[in-house]
């Protein structure tokens, strides 16, 4: 919860006041992100760790073997190309051009959403072939951990349909609110960093 | 307020923004720092008051031997709570409430870099409180200690009662601690990014990183030090809520978990949280010490660096709380070495504090007093931290009163002493009044004597084979006569504790005699009004040396005799000592201003100066934060749905709230 | 108001302070059955001999530290007509040096004694007695593992040869289930918190330091004991409602006579009870008492055993002298009624379920069990 108020915060700031003078050069906006994301790290590093023991306690149940490595890594795609077009509509809105800003921030939504839906889906198989939250320490580790990836995606997506909800009431305006898109990108830019790694780590690594 | 009302694609705000920055109301939805340090600081007393209570009645019943006063279910409610209360809801708000009101004005800055994101804060905080209290009209408080050991957190103190929840999902009361803490750290964790990013960007012109007061150091190490140990603990904590609500496996032994790796996760953050307690405390040390010597901070360099060592080593001594875990030895051999060489830094501090007294002209009011006093008692605590870096002898030690006393000469030695120093030292700045020095001297050495009554005997006692967290002991121990001599020690306390709030409760109603720098002082907080209008600074001061409210009077704070400046540069703040400032102007005299709603700059030479609108969404996004957890304890869906729309409902009010240039 | 003088009375406090800190080191009181600063064995022992370093240096540096800034608050008291500011200095490198270094070099020292004996007490000692320790909540139970005393299973007392390394693997298990159910074989039907035990911390003071016991894990520990007696212990890591009663004795006997009682304990339970005992002895089946306790050669209407072992094994329960967690004298047949009487009401969180006996049968059973010698 602790990033949806200070993305906000970020959020609205930047797009009431603008850029003010700072004693590093880097906007409050900017920092404030960065240290959200530094902090971030260690969520996850947290969460990845916890997986890493419970590896091979599936007491019984599905391990590792149950993952389908080729459909993930589709979705695995998916999300990296959300990045993507995340550049793309970082440099629309320098631009100026609102019509492609628009176009990419709600492509990236809709990349960010069928991610998010191919990992619901994986969920149901997973517990359709027996492996629950509650199946074993692997179980648990893997479904909090990834589901808790899967709730940064959404308020990722919530941000940018708000992004381009407000681009069309005229809130968010061409060039004026670059920093403000450019910190969302990097909220997203991270998030997607941090499936890389568990892409590898909890997918790759133990199937292989 | 017109301007709402024009511009109806801003329709999402539910409430108009509030403008009054006076009157009750204002205090749910002030943005001001110094207003929400000041908010921090009561709640945190309050909370003072509650702790302390639960101290007196463990005290009153372990008096003697097989106390029946409480039951042993009671008993260990009241330990955990009182651990529970003291640290998250008292010395952390309390360091909190310090950083709030003084980071800004010790940089020479007008607010924090995210006002609403730091009132945001506050009523997370005080929803926390709440939230966790609510334990005690909902089944019964927490009851398996502050550090939630698992699996006892998950069954509960007594495997064939006391749960939490409704009927057919009961769960252990420990639910209230996993989902407060949660609650409590979002609050931390926004002001960590709030004084961090504050700390780097809204220094003002000339205060460079070593310039910085000593305080705002520490706060910078602090808001590091939560920044990265909470998301352990959100972590751990988020896993056992998944345990415990809804049948993850995460530490239950009978499912494959481990209990240990809980274990690891809850001291990886409890022991930085150790510093972030003790942190805040060392820097207004460093303030109030070198005031009161009438000399710059001895070693400035190497204090902050210390602080900063601190910080690092924090990281690498958490399994000494573990050492009786049985993690082998070599793993036990590292963390021993680490226990003992943390030693060095936080020496390098007390040698530089004893430095500065040396050779300075030493006042002795009371917050010098509660300063000299930390020096004192956390040497004794630092000590018997040492002798727990012994680690063979620490399988003696551990889980009795001798740490027990350890860390209450720690915490109550160092941070609290620390806390009411500064409770002293600015409360001239804070209100304009002083408090009373007599009575105030009268605090100190009934806080003293009694803490030393209190908490000496418990390293004796613990030493003789009393272990902690019992809820009752036999005869023929010889525990007796130390247990009677510990709760005299309480009791005094609370007398100590009866005559800082009469001396506070009266000094508030005293005269505005204070002026602007009554002790004489050194950093920037002294150079404007007492107490500070809502802009803080007319002017935003041009910083050149480190203590440059000292410099600004006597000029040169180089090596050698300096000179009383005859007209210093701290003339140059409008508002007079004692005057009233801009923000006690009552809201109906401050006519609205259409161009900018908040006159202050009355006087020619300045312009006008913005300063953030109030506003009702911090409140109301902490409001929702509760509302979930009870759902998740009650088991129900809609309280849990009606949380987060409180939550989201207030962030979209949050982003499409009018800031103040769209309003006019 | 804002100048104020050191208190010559602050003086006094300060050194009756020091005074009472140094009396700490005379604190060490072996007459008190838990002091942990007087050892009885070679465990403890060696964990005592690292005070003895560590203390007097602490002791040392607190004067210093205390007597400094007594010296520093006397001689650098502002003096009421003196305005001057003094001397704005800054710090000295050569200090700062001096105090990094020194207390380095003083914890250098205390660091090579510590890290000698954590290796030296993780050594295994060779010739040791084997006892498997199961910590629950809130009693400790004792089976003797080795090829002596095989199968001997005694509750709430330990007793060991003098002279002779006792190995203690250790287990933490949930009070509810008998000790031969491995968790997670269990079917689901059973509510799953009940399968955990909790986080224990076996303790004898005057033996050894302590040894958290962890469900999930085996944990191992070495105590010894120079000279016969009895040595008092407690849990010491919080584990729940009746953390505080659950205490526990070692008592070491002189080899030859620790023989004599191991070879006791492996007997069977006396089986010639007569009158009020007799009628004890169908109570334990009838009144439900052979659900959760064990009665080696203890032989039911059906012909079956009393091998449950959820509650303490009573085979030989009249020849202990405490019991239900070292809280009642065993040969008080008052105690041992009120506990049969109701549990929860002398010993809170008492896990043994309020049978609801009569009071003839409760004579009965105490007649009983005080002739299982």
């Amino acid at each position: 919860m602790a990033d949806v108020t200070a993305a906000t915060e970020a959020h609205s700031d930047a797009g009431g006041t603008g850029e003010h003078h700072t004693s590093m050069g880097l906007s409050n906006n900017k920092m404030g992100m960065w240290a959200l994301i530094g902090s971030e790290c260690l969520f996850f590093g947290a969460l990845i760790s916890t997986y890493l023991m419970y590896l091979d306690r599936t007491n019984g149940g599905p391990g590792p073997e149950i993952f389908d490595i080729p459909f993930t890594s589709v979705s695995t795609f998916i999300l990296l190309m959300s990045s993507l077009s995340m550049v793309l509509a970082l440099a629309a809105i320098q631009e100026g051009d609102m019509r492609k800003f628009r176009t990419w921030t709600l492509g990236t939504a809709l990349l960010g959403s069928t991610f998010l839906a191919g990992q619901f889906y994986e969920f149901t198989v997973f517990v359709a072939e027996g492996m629950k939250l509650d199946t074993s320490p692997f179980s648990s580790a893997f479904f909090v951990l990834t589901s808790f990836h899967g709730f940064h995606v959404a308020f990722g997506i919530l941000m940018l349909v708000s992004l381009w909800a407000m681009s069309l009431s005229g809130r968010v305006k061409p060039v004026v609110h670059a920093p403000l898109v450019e910190n969302i990108g990097l909220y997203w830019h991270f998030v997607d960093i941090v499936w890389i790694v568990i892409f590898t780590v909890v997918y790759l690594i133990p199937a292989g | 307020m017109t301007a709402i009302a024009e511009k109806p694609s801003t329709g999402g705000s539910l409430f108009r923004r509030p403008r009054a920055t006076t009157g009750p109301a204002s205090w749910f939805t002030t943005v001001d720092h110094k207003k929400i340090g000041i908010l921090y600081f009561f709640t945190a007393m309050f909370f003072f008051l509650v702790g302390g209570l639960e101290a007196l009645l463990i005290r009153i019943h372990l008096a003697g031997p097989n106390s029946s006063v409480l039951t042993y279910d009671q008993y260990n409610q009241l330990f955990t709570m009182h651990g529970l209360t003291m640290i998250f809801f008292v010395v952390m708000p309390l360091g909190s409430a310090f950083m709030n009101y003084l980071l800004p004005l010790q940089i020479g800055a007008r607010d924090v870099a995210f006002p609403r994101l730091n009132g945001f804060s506050y009523w997370v905080f005080l929803a926390a409180g709440i939230f966790t209290y609510s334990s005690l009209f909902l089944g019964g408080m927490p009851d398996g200690g502050w550090f939630g050991y698992a699996p006892l957190s998950l069954l509960g103190g007594d495997p064939i009662g006391q749960t939490v929840g409704t009927a057919g999902a009961e769960m252990s009361r420990m639910i209230f601690y996993s989902i407060g803490l949660q609650i409590a750290g979002i609050a931390s964790l926004a002001s960590a990014i709030n004084f961090i990013v504050t700390t780097f960007n809204m220094r003002a012109p000339g205060m460079t990183l070593l310039r910085m007061p000593v305080f705002t150091w520490m706060t910078l190490v602090v808001a590091f030090l939560l920044l990265f140990a909470l998301p352990i603990i959100g972590v751990a904590l988020w896993q056992l809520m998944f345990d415990g609500a809804f049948g993850a496996n995460f530490f239950r032994p009978s499912a494959g978990g481990d209990p240990i790796l809980w274990q690891h996760m809850f001291w990886l953050f409890g022991h930085p949280e150790v510093y972030i307690l003790i942190l805040p405390a060392f820097g207004i040390v460093s303030e109030v010490l070198p005031t009161f010597s009438r000399k710059p901070l001895f070693g400035y360099t190497a204090v902050v660096f210390s602080g900063i060592a601190i910080g690092f080593m924090g990281w690498g001594v958490w399994a000494h709380h573990m050492f009786a875990v049985g993690l082998g030895p070599v793993a036990n051999a590292a963390f021993g070495l680490t226990t003992m060489f943390i030693a060095v830094p936080t020496g390098i501090k007390i040698f530089n504090w004893m430095g500065t007294m040396w050779g300075g002209k030493l006042r002795f009011p009371t917050p010098m007093l509660f300063a000299i006093g930390l020096v004192s008692l956390f040497t004794i605590g630092g000590l018997s931290g040492v002798t727990h870096g012994v680690v063979p002898h620490d399988y003696q030690q551990t889980d009795t009163y001798y740490v027990v006393a350890h860390f209450h000469y720690v915490l109550f030695g160092g941070a609290l002493m620390g806390f009411f120093s500064g409770a002293y030292y600015w409360f001239p700045k804070v209100t304009g009044k002083f408090m009373n020095d007599k009575l105030g001297k009268l605090h100190f050495w009934i806080f003293f004597v009694g803490m030393n009554l209190t908490f000496g005997p418990m390293h004796i006692v613990g030493l003789n084979g009393m272990p902690r967290r019992t809820a009752t002991y036999p005869e023929g121990m010889g525990w007796e006569l130390m247990n009677r001599i510990e709760t005299a020690g309480a009791l005094l306390l609370a007398v100590g504790v009866l005559v800082y709030l009469y001396n506070l409760a009266t000094s508030l109603r005293g005269p505005k005699t204070a002026g602007a720098d009554p002790w004489d002082a050194r950093t920037l907080e002294w150079l404007t009004s007492s107490p500070p209008p809502a802009h803080n600074f007319d002017e935003i001061p041009i910083v050149q040396e480190r203590d440059e409210a000292w410099f600004r009077k006597y000029g040169s704070t180089h090596e050698g005799e300096p000179e009383k400046v005859p007209a210093g540069a701290s003339q140059d703040h409008r508002h007079e000592p004692g005057q009233d400032h801009a923000a006690d102007v009552p809201a109906e005299a401050a006519e609205p201003d259409p161009a900018h709603h908040e006159p202050v700059g009355e006087s020619g030479g300045h312009a006008a100066i913005h300063m953030p609108d109030p506003s009702w969404y911090p409140l109301i996004v902490a409001a929702g934060m509760p509302i979930g957890g009870w759902g998740v304890i009650f088991d129900s869906t809609i309280l849990i749905a009606l949380g987060g729309l409180v939550i989201f409902g207030g962030i979209a009010g949050w982003v499409l709230e009018p800031s103040a240039e769209e309003t006019h | 108001m804002r100048a104020g003088r050191p208190r010559r009375s602050g003086l006094i406090g300060w050194a009756l302070l020091a005074v009472a800190m140094l009396l700490l080191a005379g604190c060490a009181n072996a007459d008190l059955p838990q002091d942990a600063l007087s050892p009885e064995g070679p465990v403890a022992r060696q964990q005592d001999q690292l005070w003895d370093i560590v203390y007097p240096i602490a002791i040392g540096v607190f004067v210093f530290v205390q007597l400094g800034l007594l010296v520093v608050m006397w001689r650098f008291r502002s003096r009421g007509d003196d305005t001057a500011i003094p001397h704005q200095l800054h710090g000295n490198t050569k200090l700062e040096l001096l105090w990094t270094i020194i207390p380095a070099l003083i914890l250098a020292i205390i660091a090579v004694p510590t890290t000698r004996t954590i290796f030296a007490l993780a050594d295994e000692p060779d010739d040791a007695l084997q006892v498997r320790v199961i910590g629950k909540q809130f009693w400790w139970e004792f089976e003797y593992t080795g090829e002596e005393g095989q199968g001997v299973v005694t509750a709430n007392e330990l007793h060991i040869p003098t002279g002779r390394p006792v190995f203690l693997s250790m287990e933490a298990l949930s009070p509810q289930i008998p000790d031969s159910v491995v968790p997670g074989e269990e079917s689901d039907e059973r509510n799953p918190q009940s399968l955990d035990g909790v986080i224990h911390s076996f303790w004898v003071p005057k033996l050894a330091g302590k040894q958290d016991v962890v469900p999930g894990h085996v944990r191992t520990m070495y105590i010894e004991a120079d000279n016969p007696g009895r040595y008092e212990g407690q849990c010491a890591e919080f584990c729940g409602i009746g953390h505080a009663v659950m205490r526990f004795e070692v008592v070491a006997h002189d080899p030859g006579d620790f023989e004599e009682w191991l070879t006791a304990q492996a007997e069977p339970a006396f089986d010639g009870q007569s009158g009020l005992a007799a009628q004890g002895k169908e109570l334990f089946e009838t009144a439900g008492c052979i659900a959760c306790h064990a009665i080696n050669g203890y032989e039911t209407s059906g012909g079956g055993a009393a091998g449950v072992r959820v509650g303490p094994n009573l085979t030989h329960f009249a020849s202990r002298s405490i019991f239900a967690g070292g809280l009642f004298d065993n040969s008080d047949a008052e105690q041992l009624a009120a506990w049969l009487r109701d549990p929860q009401s002398v010993k809170q969180g008492a896990q043994m379920p309020n049978l609801g006996l009569s009071e003839e049968q409760i004579e009965a059973l105490v007649a009983y069990l005080q002739s299982l010698k």
